[in-house]
C-alpha cells in the first residue's frame, strides 16, 4: 500500500458510505472504522523504518507542466499525525455510528466524517504546497457540513457559516502565502523547500509570505482574535467536536506551522508573532473557560488555550520547546478526544451538559467516571499520565525561553492552575456533587461509546508510565523533522528535584486552593468577565458580515442600475476614450482633398444620405423616419454599385425593401413618438454620439491610407476558377472557400426566423401567466 | 386594403419571379447572383402575393410550409459537405463532376452548387416565415 | 472620395449611438439598423475603393489585375442578410413587448418591474 492509494480508497469509502449505511444497519460505524484502522496499522508498521531515517515520497502527475502534482511526503512528523488522525478517527467512527443512531441522515453524517478524515489525512502527508492547499480547503468544506449538521437550527447554521468564513478566508490568505513562498524556489515541492531553508529567508518575499501563511494557520487553529469560531462550533454533534477539535481540524494550523518551521522559523518576527499570539490565546482561552458552565464550551475554551500553548512553543523554538510542542500535541489529542466523547456520553445519558445540572454520576457509571477522571488527570498534568510529562516540558521550555521568560512563565503557571482547577471541578462536580433529579436513571454508556475513550486513556497512561520505551520512539523523528537542529530529549517520569518539579507541585497546590475557595473566586471572575469581556466576538463578526453584505448591495445597485442606455453609454464613452488615446499616439493622417476624384453624382448621393440620416434621427413622425431610413439604404446601394459591389447592391436593394416593409408592419401597432428625454439628455447623448462617430471617421481615414500586406483575397482570385470553377469570386468565397461560415450564418437566420415564429404564436395572455 | 392593381401585378409577377430566382441562383457561380439573392427573390415572390391576397390564401396556394422549407435548405447545405467526407477529405471540401466538356463550353456540377441551393431555400424559407408571421398579426 | 465616405461612416455611427441611447424602444431598433449600415460601409470603405472593376474573372484564363477585393464584399453580403434576420427578430420582440407591457418607454418598464 502507498499513502496516495490509501487516501484514494478512503475517499471512495467516504463517497459510498452514505448509501451503504442503510444496508449495514447499526454496525455501520464498526465497518467504516475498518479502513481507517488499516491505515493506522500501516503507519504503525512504518514506525521502525521511519525511525531508521526513511522518508517516503510519492508523486502522481496532476499539472506537471506547472509543477503542480499530487505529491505525498511521509516523514516522522507526517507519520505521527497520520497515527493520530487515523487512530482517533477509527474510534470516532465506532463512536459516531452508535451515537448518531437516533438522528436522521446518519449515513450522510458518517460520510461527511470520512470525507473530513480523508482531507485531514491528505494535509498531513502532502508533499506539495498546492496539494496541501486542496486538502486544507476540503477540511474547511467538510467541517462546514459537519458543524451545520443540525441544519434546521439557526444557531447551527450560523456557527457553521462563521467557522467556514473564517477558515475559508484564512485559506485564501494561505494560498497567497504558498504562491509567494514558491516564487523564490520555482517549485511547490515541500521536500525541496525544506532542504533549502535559506532561499526564502534571503528573499524579500519572506515577510509577505510569512504574514499570509500565519493568517491561514491562526484562523484554522483558532488563535486569538480568531478564536471565537471554535466555541461556536460546539453546536455540532459530539463526535464532530471529539474529532475536529481535539486532534485534527484545529491542529491543521499547528501542523502547518510545525511543518514549515525549518523554512520560516527562527527569525525574530516569527518568534515574536508566534510567542505573543500564543501566550495571549493560551491565557485568554483558559481565563474564559473558568466561568463557562456548558461542558463542551469549557472543553472548547481549554482547547483554544492548548492551541495557544502549542503556537507559543513553536514560536519559542528552543530544543525544549520543540520537544514540548510535539509531546503536548500528543497529550492534548489523547485527553481532549476522550473528554469530548465523554461529554457526548454524559449528555446522551442525562440529557444535559450544563455542569450545574449534573452531579453524583459516579454511582451510576463508575467505569465511565474512572476513564474521564484519568483524562482530567492528564489535563491537569498530574503523574503518572502523559500530561505530566507534557507540562513539565512546557515549564522547562518557558523557563528557558530566550525572551521575556518571566512573563511567559507566569502566564503559563496561571493557565496550568486553571487547568488543575477545571479538572477538579469537572471531576468532583459531575461525579460526586449534589445530585439533581434526573428524568431517567443514567446508565453506563454502551461498548461502542466507551471503547474510544478507554483506549485513548490507556495510551495516555502507558505512554506516561514508559515514556522512553513508547513516547520517545513515536515522537523522536517528528521532533527532528520539524526542527532539524534539535534532538529529541529522552523522556523521564522522574527528573529529580529542581525548579520545574517545584513549579508542578505549586501548580497542583494552587489548583486545589482555587477549587477549595471557588465560591469566593468564581463570582469575582464572573464580574470581571461580564465587565470586560462582554462584547462577544461572534456578534462583532456577524455585524461586520452584515455591513459587508449591505455594502455589496449598495454597490450592486449603483453599478447595476438597470438602465440600458447608461450601460451602453459607459461602454461607448470608455471605448471612444481608449480609441482616441490610440489615435492621439498614432502618426497623423494626411488627407488629400482632391476634388477631381469626387464624382459629382456620388457627392450628391452622400449628401442625400447624410440629409436622410438627420431626418430619421430628428423626425417626430415614425413614417417619415422609416422612409428616410429607406433612402439611406438605397443611397448605400448606389455607393456599392459605384465601387464594384454588384452582388452587394442587388442584395442590399432587396433587403432594404423588405426591412422597410417589416418595420412599417410593426410600427403600425406601436404608439406615436412622444418626447421622453429632456433637452439636457439629448445634448449629452449628442456629445457621446459625436465622440464615437468622430473616432470611426478617423479610423476609416487611417485604414484607407495605411499600406497593407498582400490581402488573402489574392489567393482567392487566383484559384477561384482553376480550383473552384467559378468566376464570381464573391459567390465562390461564400459557397466554397468559406462555406462553413455561410452554413453558420444560414443557421443563425433560421434560428432568428424560428424565434420570430415562436414569439408571435405565443399569445400575450400565456406569457403573462407564465 | 384591397388593391386590384396589386393583385393583378402579384399574380403575374409570382411565376416570373420564381423562374428568375432559379436563373439567378444557377448563374450565380459565374455572374452576379447566387443563393442569397435568389432566395431573397423567391421569398419576395410569395411575400408580394401575400400582401395582395392575404397570408391565408397564399399559404393555401403553396404546397409547402415555410418552416419546412427553411429546414430543407439547412439540410441540403449540410448534406453538400458530406461527399467530401466520403472521399476522405475535410468536411465541405468542394467535389466536382464534369458532365459535358468541349473547347467552347464546359458543364460542371459540384457540391458548392448544391450548397448554394441550400442557402437559396433557407433564405427564402426564413423570409416567408418572418413575413407571414408579421403580416398575419 | 475617401474623405467624404469617412464622414458618412462617422455620421452613421453617430446616428446609431444617438438612437441606441433613446428611451423609446422602437428608436433603439432604428439605432440597430443604423449600426448595421455603418459597419457594412466601414468594412466596404476600409477594404479599398475600386470603381468599375467588379470581382468577376474575365475570359477563360481569368484576368485579375486591378479587380476589387472580393473578401470584404463576401463578408458584407452575409452581414446584410444576417442584419435582416436580426432586425426582424428585434422588431418582433418590440411588437410583443408593447403588447404585453403597453409601453414603449424603457424607464417605465424598470419602474413597474
Amino acid at each position: 500500500m502507498t499513502a496516495g492509494l490509501f487516501i484514494f480508497i478512503l475517499l471512495l469509502v467516504a463517497t459510498v458510505a452514505p448509501f451503504l449505511r442503510r444496508y449495514l444497519g447499526n454496525y455501520a460505524g464498526w465497518i467504516y472504522a475498518i479502513w481507517p484502522f488499516t491505515g493506522f496499522l500501516y503507519y504503525l508498521s512504518l514506525l521502525p523504518s521511519i525511525n531508521d531515517g526513511l522518508i517516503i515520497t510519492e508523486t502522481y502527475a496532476w499539472l506537471p507542466a506547472l509543477g503542480i502534482n499530487f505529491t505525498f511526503y511521509v516523514d516522522g512528523f507526517g507519520m505521527l499525525f497520520s497515527l493520530l488522525v487515523l487512530g482517533i478517527g477509527s474510534f470516532i467512527m465506532v463512536y459516531a455510528g452508535y451515537y448518531m443512531r437516533p438522528y436522521p441522515m446518519k449515513g450522510r453524517f458518517l460520510g461527511y466524517l470520512l470525507l473530513f478524515m480523508t482531507a485531514m489525512q491528505g494535509i498531513v502527508v502532502s508533499g506539495n504546497l498546492l496539494t496541501m492547499f486542496v486538502f486544507w480547503e476540503l477540511t474547511s468544506v467538510s467541517s462546514y457540513l459537519l458543524i451545520g449538521y443540525y441544519h434546521e437550527k439557526p444557531e447551527a447554521r450560523a456557527s457553521a457559516l462563521q467557522a467556514f468564513l473564517i477558515t475559508g478566508l484564512g485559506g485564501l490568505a494561505l494560498l497567497g502565502g504558498f504562491v509567494l513562498l514558491s516564487i523564490p524556489y520555482g517549485s511547490y515541492d515541500i521536500a525541496y523547500i525544506l532542504s533549502e531553508p535559506n532561499i526564502i529567508k534571503d528573499s524579500n518575499l519572506y515577510l509577505p509570505a510569512l504574514i499570509l501563511i500565519l493568517i491561514g494557520a491562526f484562523t484554522k487553529s483558532a488563535q486569538f482574535p480568531f478564536h471565537f469560531w471554535l466555541p461556536g462550533a460546539m453546536t455540532a454533534p459530539s463526535p464532530v467536536s471529539a474529532f475536529l477539535h481535539s486532534a485534527t481540524m484545529v491542529k491543521a494550523g499547528i501542523f502547518l506551522l510545525a511543518r514549515l518551521n525549518p523554512v520560516l522559523g527562527g527569525t525574530e518576527i516569527w518568534t515574536y508573532t508566534l510567542s505573543i499570539t500564543g501566550v495571549t490565546t493560551m491565557f485568554v482561552g483558559a481565563w474564559i473557560s473558568i466561568t463557562q458552565t456548558d461542558l463542551k464550551r469549557i472543553l472548547a475554551y481549554t482547547t483554544v488555550s492548548a492551541l495557544g500553548t502549542l503556537v507559543l512553543l513553536l514560536g519559542t523554538g528552543t530544543e525544549y520547546a520543540v520537544n514540548a510542542a510535539i509531546i503536548f500535541l500528543l497529550v492534548h489529542a489523547l485527553y481532549k478526544g476522550t473528554l469530548f466523547m465523554m461529554a457526548g456520553n454524559i449528555e446522551k445519558k442525562t440529557g444535559t451538559r450544563d455542569i450545574t445540572q449534573l452531579g453524583g454520576l459516579f454511582k451510576y457509571m463508575p467505569f465511565a467516571a474512572v476513564i474521564m477522571i484519568m483524562a482530567l488527570v492528564s489535563m491537569a498534568g498530574v503523574p503518572p499520565m502523559l500530561g505530566f510529562l507534557g507540562k513539565e516540558l512546557i515549564y522547562e521550555a518557558s523557563a528557558a525561553a530566550p525572551k521575556a521568560h518571566y512573563f511567559i512563565l507566569t502566564l503559563g503557571f496561571l493557565t496550568n492552575v486553571i487547568m488543575v482547577f477545571l479538572s477538579l471541578r469537572l471531576a468532583i462536580d459531575i461525579f460526586w456533587g449534589k445530585e439533581p433529579p434526573y428524568s431517567k436513571i443514567p446508565k453506563e454508556p454502551s461498548v461502542s461509546l466507551i471503547i474510544g475513550p478507554f483506549f485513548l486513556v490507556l495510551f495516555s497512561l502507558l505512554l506516561g508510565l514508559f515514556p522512553s520505551y513508547m513516547a520517545n520512539p513515536l515522537t523522536s523523528k517528528a521532533i527532528t523533522a520539524i526542527s532539524p537542529d534539535n534532538d529529541a530529549i529522552v523522556l523521564k517520569l522522574w527528573h529529580g528535584f529542581n525548579l520545574v518539579l517545584g513549579l508542578s507541585v505549586l501548580t497542583i497546590i494552587s489548583g486545589f486552593i482555587t477549587f477549595r475557595f471557588r465560591h469566593l473566586i468564581l463570582p469575582f471572575i464572573d464580574r470581571i468577565n461580564i465587565k470586560y469581556f462582554r462584547r462577544e466576538f461572534t456578534r462583532v463578526f456577524f455585524s461586520v458580515l452584515d455591513a459587508f453584505l449591505g455594502f455589496t448591495k449598495v454597490k450592486t445597485k449603483t453599478l447595476q442600475h438597470g438602465y440600458h442606455r447608461f450601460y451602453l453609454m459607459t461602454i461607448f464613452v470608455f471605448a471612444s476614450i481608449l480609441v482616441w488615446i490610440m489615435i492621439w499616439r498614432a502618426d497623423p493622417v494626411v488627407i488629400e482633398l482632391d476634388f477631381s476624384t469626387m464624382p459629382l453624382n456620388l457627392v450628391a448621393v452622400v449628401i442625400l444620405i447624410i440629409a436622410a440620416t438627420i431626418t430619421t434621427v430628428a423626425s417626430d413622425s415614425r413614417v417619415v423616419s422609416l422612409i428616410s431610413l429607406g433612402v439611406i439604404g438605397f443611397g448605400i446601394t448606389i455607393i456599392f454599385i459605384a465601387y464594384s459591389g454588384v452582388d452587394l447592391a442587388i442584395t442590399m436593394i432587396m433587403v432594404e425593401t423588405l426591412m422597410v416593409i417589416l418595420a412599417m408592419a410593426v410600427v403600425f401597432h406601436l404608439p406615436k413618438y412622444k418626447p421622453f428625454s429632456s433637452t439636457g439628455a439629448r445634448m449629452r447623448d449628442t456629445l457621446v454620439a459625436t465622440m464615437v462617430g468622430s473616432f470611426f471617421m478617423v479610423l476609416v481615414l487611417q485604414a484607407g491610407t495605411s499600406a497593407m500586406e498582400i490581402p488573402i483575397s489574392e489567393f482567392f482570385k487566383e484559384v477561384s476558377y482553376t480550383q473552384a470553377y467559378g468566376r464570381n469570386i464573391v459567390n465562390v468565397i461564400l459557397v466554397d472557400f468559406r462555406a462553413l461560415d455561410t452554413l453558420g450564418e444560414i443557421s443563425v437566420i433560421s434560428i432568428a426566423a424560428l424565434g420570430i415564429y415562436a414569439i408571435l404564436k405565443l399569445k400575450p395572455s400565456k406569457i403573462k401567466e407564465s | 386594403m384591397e388593391s386590384v392593381l396589386l393583385k393583378i401585378a402579384a399574380s403575374h409577377m409570382r411565376p416570373l419571379l420564381i423562374v428568375l430566382s432559379v436563373v439567378v441562383l444557377y448563374r450565380g457561380h459565374n455572374e452576379p447572383g447566387g443563393g442569397f439573392i435568389g432566395g431573397l427573390m423567391l421569398g419576395s415572390a410569395f411575400i408580394l402575393y401575400a400582401m395582395a391576397y392575404g397570408v391565408k390564401k397564399t399559404q393555401k396556394s403553396i404546397f409547402f410550409d415555410p418552416v419546412n422549407l427553411t429546414g430543407l435548405g439547412l439540410l441540403i447545405a449540410l448534406a453538400s459537405g458530406l461527399p467530401a467526407i466520403l472521399m476522405g477529405e475535410i468536411f465541405m471540401t468542394g467535389q466536382w463532376i464534369t458532365l459535358f466538356s468541349n473547347t467552347f463550353f464546359e458543364l460542371k456540377l459540384g457540391t458548392p452548387l448544391l450548397f448554394d441551393v441550400g442557402v437559396y431555400f433557407t433564405v427564402a424559407g426564413m423570409l416567408m416565415l418572418v413575413m407571414f408571421s408579421i403580416l398575419e398579426e | 472620395m475617401l474623405f467624404l465616405l469617412a464622414i458618412l461612416v462617422g455620421i452613421l455611427y453617430g446616428a446609431a449611438v444617438y438612437m441606441l441611447l433613446r428611451r423609446n424602444i422602437f428608436k433603439l431598433i432604428l439605432g440597430l439598423i443604423f449600426l448595421g449600415h455603418a459597419t457594412n460601409l466601414l468594412i466596404f470603405v476600409a477594404g479599398g475603393l475600386t470603381s468599375g472593376q467588379p470581382s468577376f474573372l474575365r475570359g477563360l484564363t481569368g484576368e485579375t489585375a486591378g479587380m476589387a477585393d472580393p473578401l470584404p464584399q463576401a463578408l458584407i453580403l452575409t452581414a446584410i442578410v444576417i442584419g435582416l434576420g436580426v432586425t426582424a427578430f428585434a422588431l418582433t420582440l418590440v411588437y410583443r413587448f408593447y403588447k404585453v407591457t403597453k409601453t414603449v418607454d424603457f424607464d417605465q418598464l424598470s419602474e413597474n418591474e
